[in-house]
């Protein structure tokens, strides 16, 4: 009976409207605030912060991104990975020729490269749904995955056809190149995640989440209320796109260091689209779960083996892990399909009324 | 044949019904070879409530589309408001205060109730996007000044308790009712609404004719709707408009339409 509402009377709509309108929620969130902000750059270790918390946070945040398009609205795509290069290419641009600009907003900004590709390649959806709408997503993955092998104006002209990340400061910090710590780059990654999720959250709960999720339930109805499918469809292709952009310009600034066109080619499209459905469509706390399970779950299992003292040769171990990782999808998709956000629903539904069996 | 003028008339409960709202003049509807619709007239007046009734593929459904633009019509004009109009896209007519519920519910399924209703109030919102990215000041503002009037629209049909309730996971009687509430919620001039009791019990009909006359009375909503249940039209309509294989066959108070041999023909299938 920890959790519940009882003696939590709304007074206002207003209230009523909160994103959160159950007090322990918006303490739980404050707590894992709390967690990520002091406690992980406090007590983690380099390895914890390097390899599963950036990535996980820079993952969930390219979830949030395909949600957008695909559990709001409706709408499926196989190019999120070409998206997250189009933010990572233009952000690699942008500080050729801004070295002076904070990082922070270079990053920032370049979603807005994405949002307007994304845009473009959103067009077709006006006309077309489902399966052909992923095979012209697909059309542009491959588009755009030739364009940064092709044009090496994007890569400077470098002679091995990657970008490497300069060094570079903000608040008196080095947060990107070799010599930036991982707590910076981390606490520089999950202040834009969490600034982003806000958005999008916001976003979500007003006017234009619902026209994203009329068009996404009905868009013939949609439609004959008002909604005008133009607006809808590309405001959800630029807000995902954006959001994607700016992971894909994180995942090469803050994690990678250097990257090719191998970040961003159509097998990260189908990890976040992993990670998707895993966490749950429609839902954003389902993207960070999803994003942890998809992520940090492979390197748990490799640990195991370690920490046990058993003797497996390492790619027994990476056989086994993918075939883990694959049977747990697919025992998860059965048992529960609307993802690990349902369960955790169902989870926080039962404290509601615990010790109560209903 | 075409008994009813298009001229002021007061109902038997007494209220005055006066001036066109909308008029179609000779409308017909193709598709394909199929004529759905074949030159039909008619006009529903401000106030009342017009019922279109007719058997199985009589065009009905089609007429309604026709009103709210999702069909464009071959032939005949529509005037709306003294305007006339011969194409016009669903967004418009919505825009011009025409709103409907499906002879299918049409809800937006993994939406709540809550959620269902203020789509409804969708064209009258307008905070810009940039409000909406920080959802603060007017953006909240106008969110809570709609939440109000949904909140209305859930009283008056009283569904509170299933407010938060996503509409997949309700009874289809309950759901026509929230798609009520969905067309309510925009405030329309013109409500459209087809076949609103089909698949009800006896209860849930006696609800839905009670709020379909309140609607009428308290709002003053002029309402056209299609309904086979004969006895809810006689107790609901004023006037009555009767289609059989696309063809307006009667047209007059409920009635006069009741004992039109024509009617009876089509209802009890005489070959044409
Ligand atoms: N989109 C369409 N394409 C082709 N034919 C159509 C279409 N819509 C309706 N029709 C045809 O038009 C005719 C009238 O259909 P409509 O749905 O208007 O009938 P109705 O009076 O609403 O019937 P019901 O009582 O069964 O709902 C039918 O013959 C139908 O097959
Ligand atoms: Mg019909």
């Amino acid at each position: 009976m920890i959790y519940r509402e009882a003696g939590q009377f709304k007074t206002s709509y207003r209230q009523d409207a909160a994103i959160f309108p159950i007090l322990q929620d918006r303490i739980a969130i404050w707590f894992y605030l709390f967690v990520a902000f002091i406690v992980i750059p406090t007590f983690g270790s380099d390895f914890f912060i390097n390899s599963m918390m950036i990535p996980f946070l820079i993952f969930a945040m390219a979830s949030i991104g395909l949600n957008v398009l695909t559990g709001y609205t409706g709408q499926i795509s196989l190019g999120t990975g070409a998206f997250m290069g189009v933010g990572a290419y233009a952000c690699y641009k942008l500080t050729t020729y801004f070295p002076e600009t904070n990082i922070i907003i270079l990053v920032l900004l370049s979603g807005f490269f994405a949002a307007g590709i994304g845009m473009i390649f959103g067009l077709p959806s006006l006309r077309i749904k489902g399966f052909y709408l992923v095979v012209t997503t697909l059309a542009a993955q491959f588009f755009l995955e030739w364009c940064f092998i092709r044009v090496p104006w994007l890569y400077n002209y470098n002679a091995s056809g990657a970008i490497e990340v300069p060094q570079r400061e903000a608040f008196g910090l080095i947060v990107t190149g070799p010599s930036a710590s991982p707590s910076v780059r981390y606490l520089v990654v999950l202040s834009i995640v969490v600034f982003l999720t806000w958005i999008v959250s916001n976003l979500i709960h007003g006017r234009i989440g619902r026209t994203w999720m009329m068009i996404r339930d009905m868009d013939i109805a949609a439609e004959l209320i008002g909604v005008r499918p133009l607006y809808a469809k590309l405001s959800a292709f630029a807000v995902s796109s954006y959001v994607a952009g700016v992971a894909g310009a994180m995942l090469v600034f803050f994690w990678l260091g250097a990257a090719e066109v191998e970040s961003f080619d159509v097998n990260h499209s189908f990890l976040i689209l992993f990670m998707v459905i895993i966490g749950g469509l429609g839902s954003l706390v389902g993207s960070f779960l999803g994003a942890a399970f998809i992520w940090m779950l492979p390197i748990i299992i490799r640990a195991v083996p370690k920490m046990t003292g058993l003797d497996i040769n390492a790619s027994t171990v990476e056989q086994l892990n993918f075939m883990i990782i694959g049977a747990l999808i697919i025992v998860f998709l059965i048992i529960e399909p609307h993802g690990l956000a349902r369960l955790w629903a169902i989870a926080k539904q039962k404290l509601r009324i615990w010790p109560f069996p209903h | 044949m075409n008994a009813a003028a298009p001229q002021p008339y007061t109902t038997e409960d007494g209220r005055e019904i006066g001036g066109v709202l909308m008029e179609m003049k000779n409308i017909t509807l193709k598709f394909g070879g199929v004529t759905a619709i074949k030159g039909i007239s008619f006009d529903i007046q401000e106030g009342e409530i017009r019922a279109i009734i007719g058997p199985n593929g009589a065009g009905k459904t089609s007429m309604l589309n026709v009103i709210n633009g999702f069909y464009h019509p071959q032939e005949g004009e529509i005037v709306f408001r003294g305007e006339t109009r011969s194409r016009m896209r669903p967004y418009e007519a919505a825009k011009q205060g025409i709103s409907r519920t499906f002879q299918n519910v049409a809800l937006f399924q993994g939406m709540t109730t809550l959620d269902n209703i203020m789509a409804g109030r969708t064209l009258k919102m307008h905070r810009n996007f940039l409000w909406q990215l920080l959802r603060y000041g007017p953006a909240l503002d106008e969110e809570i000044e709609h939440r109000r009037k949904v909140e209305e629209v859930i009283d008056f049909l009283e569904i509170e308790h299933i407010r938060r309730t996503p509409v997949g996971q309700l009874p289809y009687g309950l759901q026509k009712r929230v798609e009520l509430g969905r067309a309510l919620a925009a405030e329309p001039s013109l409500l459209l609404l087809d076949e609103p009791m089909a698949g009800m019990n006896v209860e849930e009909k006696e609800d839905m004719s009670r709020f379909i006359l309140d609607v009428n009375e308290q709002m003053g909503t002029t309402i056209a709707l299609i309904e086979h249940d004969m006895g809810v039209v006689m107790d609901l309509a004023d006037r009555v408009v009767v289609l059989d294989y696309g063809k307006k066959i009667a047209d007059g108070p409920p009635g006069e339409v009741q004992s039109n041999q024509d009617v009876i023909d089509a209802y009890l299938g005489v070959p044409h």
